[in-house]
């Protein structure tokens, strides 16, 4: 990963405070171009407030975030989506109504528009922009290996491909960074695996950055080309995965003394 | 290795089936009762029913938008259809001498219709901002609202041109001026120009709104929205905009029946559309099953005729109503009916 390159996500001094507690401290993080970063930490160290704040689900108390060289200040959560930032969730929030098929047609909702008058009089302009969201859609779903799954309904997948689904409709919105909040929570050993292969995949292929939260080491050492640690909210360590696993403040912060 | 197809086999596609399924009923429906009518075969009674349940199923397919796929409970629909009323009876009366009745009554569904649309969007940007029961209740006093304004407004016409009041009614009318909209005594002297085909029509184009509205890319966002709002703002949906489209086209859609009900009595009070109005409307949509078009389609027939198939029971009439009511809702929501028939439908397909 060359460091010359301006990152496409820059973090200043971020922190965030509810009421007394401070949740988020004086972060500084960059994460450059097709990069796969990992933010581990103890449970409760702040890394899917982190997300949140990074997706303008909160507002930060202090600091900046810079997306593609531009302040995120004053964005919402729509806008920051528009601007490039797709994720996923750690409890899935899928919409478990709609079948595979048409949540990750949902996620093309601002990249291939037509107006809902032409909906209404099904224009040829419908039918041409209708046909380009399914093939893209089911393009990613085979990207995700969800192809089988088409037409089932979204609440009724496994939990393992429910997984999957979130990250091919958080790649519908065509981001150029992916935040994966725990993607492979619950999933077995075959199916990390699987995962992983489909995270690289996806990196390479699309050429976006990814940075993911993973409490499972084996996916976050296997993937990840750099790895932040976070612990009360605070960094505790940045590095390659080797120098990560060997670091003692990181042993402690997860073993305790 | 690929199947034959028949040329029914886009049937075995859900939305397709639905949808050509809905058709068919209302083309079989209208055929059926356009014979019996042209025969004599149909009482009077029945007869008069014809419009308005027409216009009760364009009400309840706007609101099932609204409820079912947007997920807003709404308890203001009566009051929307009163707007489309009051207004299209307005148009109608105002063009009476100038158009003849089949345009005229296409121009008084299209204004009532519009001028409702605008009315739901204005309602919509206060109302939206709440969820849930907060919704319902204020929705529920808008539609009281529109009712009382409508009850103290006066609307007449004569040669020196139209005027409008409001509470008071000091009109000093030309000869030959007339009362449009005349307060507590509603629109009287409308000419009937609504017709069980328009009504059919009026149907059909409301389920080519929702159906193509739904199956599209504002559906799914609207049905987003409903599932899941968080994860549809991270997919950049914007979740006031695709609520205020299901809010506004459901309200267009009770202006447009709105109208046409209006149209179809030679004297109209507002406090027809009281809450009580509203209120069945979303009974039809909810035991029709929400989001579900077909359903609401049968249901609203149903429950609009059983009482007046019931009059023979006379005082136990709306007690076996109620009744019905309630074991539709056991049957329709029943979880071992609903396990057998998706297991139904599996072995179906496979």
């Amino acid at each position: 990963m060359s460091e010359k390159k301006t990152p496409v996500l820059e973090v200043k001094e971020l922190g965030i405070d509810f009421g007394g507690l401070t949740a988020v401290n004086d972060l500084d993080m960059s994460i450059y171009n097709e990069e796969i970063v990992g933010l581990i930490g103890p449970n409760g160290a702040g890394k899917t407030t982190v997300f949140n704040l990074l997706t303008k689900v909160y507002t930060p108390t202090r600091g900046n975030i810079f997306f593609d060289g531009k302040d995120t200040a004053g964005k919402t959560v729509v806008e920051i989506n528009k601007a490039g930032i797709a994720r996923t969730f750690q409890n899935i929030r899928l919409f478990d109504n709609l079948t595979v098929l048409d949540n990750v047609k949902t996620g093309y909702h601002n990249n291939i528009k037509y107006s809902p008058v032409s909906a209404v009089f099904r224009t040829p302009g419908y039918y041409a922009k209708e046909r380009e969201i399914e093939g893209k859609s089911r393009e990613l779903l085979e990207i995700m290996e969800l192809g089988q799954y088409a037409d089932v309904t979204a609440g009724n997948l496994p939990y393992g491909a429910q997984r999957r689904l979130e990250i091919a409709r958080a790649m519908a919105t065509e981001p150029k960074l992916l935040l994966l909040d725990e993607p492979a929570a619950g999933m077995n050993p075959q199916e990390t695996e699987d995962l992983m292969r489909m995270i690289r995949f996806v990196r390479d292929h699309f050429k976006i950055a990814i940075l993911l939260i993973e409490h499972d080491m084996q996916l976050v050492m296997g993937i990840c080309e750099r790895i932040y640690v976070l612990n009360y909210g605070m960094l505790l360590a940045e590095g390659l995965p080797a120098e990560i696993q060997a670091n003692p403040e990181v042993i402690k912060a997860y073993l305790g003394d | 290795m690929k199947e034959k197809k028949s040329i029914f086999s886009f049937l075995l596609d859900n939305r397709h089936r639905s949808r050509t399924i809905s058709y068919a009923m209302v083309a079989v429906a209208y055929i059926v009762l356009e014979i019996l009518l042209k025969s004599g075969n149909l009482s009077s009674l029945f007869t008069g029913l014809l419009v308005p349940a027409t216009c009760y199923l364009v009400a309840a397919i706007g609101l099932n938008l609204n409820v079912g796929v947007s997920g807003e409970l709404n308890l203001g629909q009566a009051g929307f259809m009163a707007v489309g009323a009051f207004s299209g009876v307005c148009v109608s009366g105002l063009l009476k001498a100038s158009v003849p009745a089949i345009p005229r009554l296409i121009l008084a569904i299209i204004v009532g219709m519009l001028l409702t649309a605008f009315v739901g969007f204005l309602i919509g940007i206060p109302v939206l901002k709440l969820q849930g029961d907060y919704l319902a209740i204020v929705t529920l006093a808008f539609g009281q609202i529109v009712m009382n304004l409508i009850m103290n407004l006066y609307v007449a016409f004569d040669s020196t041109g139209l005027k409008v009041a409001f509470v008071e009614n000091n009109f000093e009318l030309q000869p030959g001026g007339k009362y449009l909209i005349n307060g507590p005594m509603g629109a009287t002297g409308t000419e009937r120009i609504a017709n069980f085909t328009a009504g059919t029509i009026l149907v059909v184009f409301a389920l080519i709104v929702v159906y193509n509205l739904i199956y599209s890319r504002n559906g799914r966002a609207i049905m987003a929205a409903r599932d899941n709002r968080i994860a549809a703002e991270s997919i950049g949906i914007n979740i006031a905009k695709t609520k205020m489209m299901a809010f506004v086209v459901s309200a267009a859609l009770a202006g447009a029946a709105g109208a046409l009900y209006g149209l179809n009595y030679s004297t109209m009070v507002a406090s027809k559309f009281d809450y009580n109005t509203s209120i069945l409307i979303l009974v039809y949509v909810v035991l029709g099953g929400l989001g579900n078009i077909n359903g609401t389609l049968i249901s609203t027939v149903v429950l609009f005729l059983l009482p007046q198939l019931l009059r023979g029971l006379q005082d136990y009439r709306m007690l076996i109503y109620a009744v019905i009511l309630i074991v539709i809702m056991l049957v329709t929501n029943n979880e071992f009916l609903k396990t057998k028939a998706a297991a139904f439908r599996r072995k179906k397909n496979a």
